[in-house]
């Protein structure tokens, strides 16, 4: 069993979940980041459409789908999706 | 709803509420103050009876804007106060002119400054009713002088309201809302009663503040599905707020010629003996009956003597004046306050008249005679 | 703004209007999607809802939803709130306010509106400051801080407006924090449903201003904060309730009680106009 599939089968029984990150309405406020529970989430390098540079998800499959980011974001800029696996 | 009409013996005040229910009425919030409260007291007895609301408002604030909030929802609402509380409603005036919606306020007039009197007539409003708000706007202002006219402007009130998609201004004063005379209530099949515009559009492609032709917009009432936002601040045709000089410059335009593009079918006035006036007397409401008839009698005596009374003192019937007053070498506002009138009157005339202003300082109601003195001493 | 990707509330949002004006990491934004995900998880429809705000930061939000809306003059946002539901009582009526808007110049509104029993349902974010205008006092800014008009702290004590309302007699009277999305999210669900005058505070970072004057350098330090000195506590009076910016502001549900509703009384009155028995 590869390492990835140990970690899909950690999160949430068979759940697993993708974050979507609608970078143009970003504004760095960073809270996602700092409240992530798995620690996911990360600044991106590079700008948006206005200055700001977005958050960026380093690794899906360690998402356990608490939807804390979701519900911080001020800005409807970041969500989970359920993904069937 | 009454099919035929009634006669009634009413105060002015009473009048005002005759002609609210009848014009559709369904809805008043207002503050008790003298000389309106009667207003209040009846509608609080007459609107539950047939299907509406009275609300007292903790204050004037409250009030004015509880009407404009009602007639976002679809509702005829009006509310009625005096100086001191038609100077609080100045913001919330303000309101339904940015947002377009249609309402009536009644200001019963009293003397003043401040507190000044509070049961005894004056008639120094009549330039607030079209600049007591801030900035650039049109407003329309009416003022009755009878019974009778109390009915049926407050008709025509809410019949602007509803066209114009403006506030609308009725102006009594002490003197009539107390004042008892015959009063014909016509029946339903008798009036003239409009409604606003409904939207034609599918949501998708309306736009709130659009204007048609005739300048005015079509906007949708709150609960009919168009997801409308009404926005005090400077906004666009969706209704859309955005700091741009193009949208202030066709916002604040909008308002105001919406009014001024259709002023010649708003203009109401009556005169007497002016076709071939010499001295021409300008007066309104209370003064202008008895202007009327100081006039009559100076006719009787041979004197060239005219009087022009504007029944709608917003927009001003510039052209009406100027044609009252083609052959008068003199002009002159009889006023019950230091003169306000007087300034649309200046304004309008540059024939070379000489415009003045005959200030009644007293409550009392003059009689003609009385007119006629205090015009001798001022000559 | 184009977008390609659907947040699952978007078709509750005016998309061409993103992104918002907020400061980035204001809490506004998250009390209002506390607000869309009640609605959606409540099934409300769209059509029946009306959000009403007044002038200040949280006065933006009906900009950005696809409801019906107002944004009207400054502290008038329940007195025009009364009007629309009297005159179609069955639109659920939403006002949307900061502290400064709602409980100063707004305050008598307030509490009239509490009184009264009116049938609508006030959100007031408070953020402890007049954030629109650059960061003036408010009548909730804690002693212990500084805003532009408070350089010496403030002169007076501050309101605890959860105190104010109960005392004029609302029926269902809540604050939570930006800190509990989820809480916050199942109180609205309740206040939306109350029978009668429901509200709700929400106490919320101001991290452009208030934080940053206040020594709070990130929105994630001012939302520590926040997190901190919110404590929940269930069942006290809202009496009981504390506003203490170095010790405890309680959240919770205070008051929660069925009382007749202004609308009910308004139909007593018609029916007693027309004749009928009560």
């Amino acid at each position: 069993m590869s390492l990835n599939q140990q970690t899909q089968v950690s999160a949430r029984g068979k759940k697993s979940f993708e974050v979507i990150v609608i970078r143009d309405r970003c504004k760095e406020c960073s809270l996602c980041i700092e409240l992530c529970p798995p620690k996911i989430l990360e600044r991106e390098n590079s700008y948006n459409k206005f200055g700001y540079r977005p958050t960026r998800v380093t690794d899906n499959l360690k998402c356990v789908g608490c939807r804390i980011c979701e519900y911080a974001c001020p800005e409807f800029a970041i969500f989970v999706k359920e993904v069937k696996p | 709803m009454m099919e035929k009409g009634k006669v009634l013996y009413v105060t002015g005040n009473e009048a005002v509420v005759e002609g609210a229910i009848a014009a559709g009425c369904r809805f008043y919030a207002g503050y008790p103050i003298t000389p309106s409260s009667e207003i209040a007291e009846e509608m609080s007895k007459r609107l539950p009876a047939v299907g509406g609301m009275y609300v007292q408002g903790e204050d004037e604030l409250a009030s004015i804007n509880m009407i404009v909030g009602a007639s976002m929802a679809g509702a005829k609402a009006m509310t009625a106060t005096s100086g001191p509380g038609y100077s609080l409603m100045q913001e919330g005036i303000g309101l339904a002119v940015a947002t377009e919606t249609p309402v009536v306020i009644v200001d019963v007039m009293r003397a003043g400054p401040s507190t000044g009197i509070a049961s005894k007539a004056w008639q120094g409003d009549l330039m607030q009713a079209r600049f007591g708000s801030h900035s650039d706007y049109e407003i329309i202002a009416l003022y009755a002088s009878s019974v009778q006219e109390a009915f049926d402007l407050t008709v025509e009130a809410f019949n602007l309201a509803e066209t114009y998609m403006s506030p609308v201004v009725l102006l009594s004063d002490g003197v009539l809302a107390r004042m008892r005379e015959r009063l014909y209530v016509k029946g339903r099949d008798e009036l003239v009663i409009v409604n606003r515009k409904k939207p034609m559009e599918s949501p998708e492609n309306y736009l709130p503040y659009k204007r048609g032709d005739d300048y005015i917009p079509t906007i949708a009432n709150f609960g009919d599905g168009y997801a409308v936002l009404k926005d005090s601040l400077t906004h666009d045709e969706r209704g859309y707020y955005y700091e741009r000089p193009d949208i202030q410059a066709k916002f604040v335009l909008g308002v105001t010629e919406k009014i001024r593009r259709n002023a010649s079918k708003i203009y109401r006035w009556q005169e007497e003996y002016t076709e071939d006036a010499e001295v021409l007397f300008v007066a309104s409401g209370v003064m202008g009956r008895i202007a009327s008839v100081m006039v009559r009698e100076a006719r009787e005596e041979g004197k060239k003597w005219g009087v022009f009374r504007p029944i709608s003192i917003w927009p001003f019937p510039e052209d009406a004046l100027r044609r009252a007053a083609r052959n008068a070498s003199r002009v002159i506002t009889i006023e019950m306050s230091v003169g306000k009138l007087i300034y649309p009157v200046k304004w309008t005339l540059r024939d070379g008249q000489e415009v003045s202003v005959l200030p009644w300082l007293s409550y009392e109601a003059p009689s003609p005679d009385d007119l006629l003195n205090l015009l001798e001493v001022k000559a | 703004m184009e977008i390609t990707v659907q947040h699952p509330l978007e078709r509750y949002i005016r998309s061409e209007k993103m992104p918002t004006t907020w400061c980035p990491g204001c809490g506004i934004g998250t009390v209002v999607q506390s607000f869309l995900k009640a609605i959606d998880e409540l099934g409300l429809d769209p059509k029946d809802l009306v959000m009403i705000s007044g002038i200040g930061c949280t006065g933006r939000v009906p900009h950005y939803l696809k409801f019906d809306g107002a944004h009207v003059l400054h502290g008038r946002a329940i007195p025009v709130a009364l009007g629309v539901k009297l005159a179609n009582p069955k639109l659920k009526v939403v006002v949307w306010g900061g502290d400064g808007d709602i409980a100063s110049i707004g305050g008598n509104h307030l509490i009239h509106a509490a009184r009264r029993n009116a049938d609508l349902t006030v959100i007031m974010i408070n953020n402890f400051i007049y954030g629109l205008t650059g960061g003036q006092v408010a009548p909730t800014t804690p002693k212990e801080t500084v805003t532009y008009t408070s350089p010496y702290n403030p002169d007076s004590k501050p309101f605890d407006v959860v105190k104010l309302v109960a005392a004029a007699g609302a029926t269902y009277v809540a604050r939570w924090s930006t800190a509990y999305p989820v809480l916050l999210k199942e109180s609205i669900k309740k206040a939306l449903n109350h029978r009668g005058f429901s509200f709700i505070e929400v106490i919320s970072q101001c991290p452009e201003i208030f934080g940053r004057i206040n020594g709070f350098k990130e929105p994630y330090d001012l939302y520590l904060k926040i997190k901190k000195v919110g404590q929940i506590r269930r069942g006290i009076s809202p009496f009981e309730a504390k506003y203490d910016w170095n010790e405890e502001i309680s959240l919770g549900e205070f008051v929660n009680r069925e009382e007749p509703t202004y609308l009910e009384q308004l139909e007593e009155i018609k029916k007693k106009a027309r004749g009928e028995k009560a």
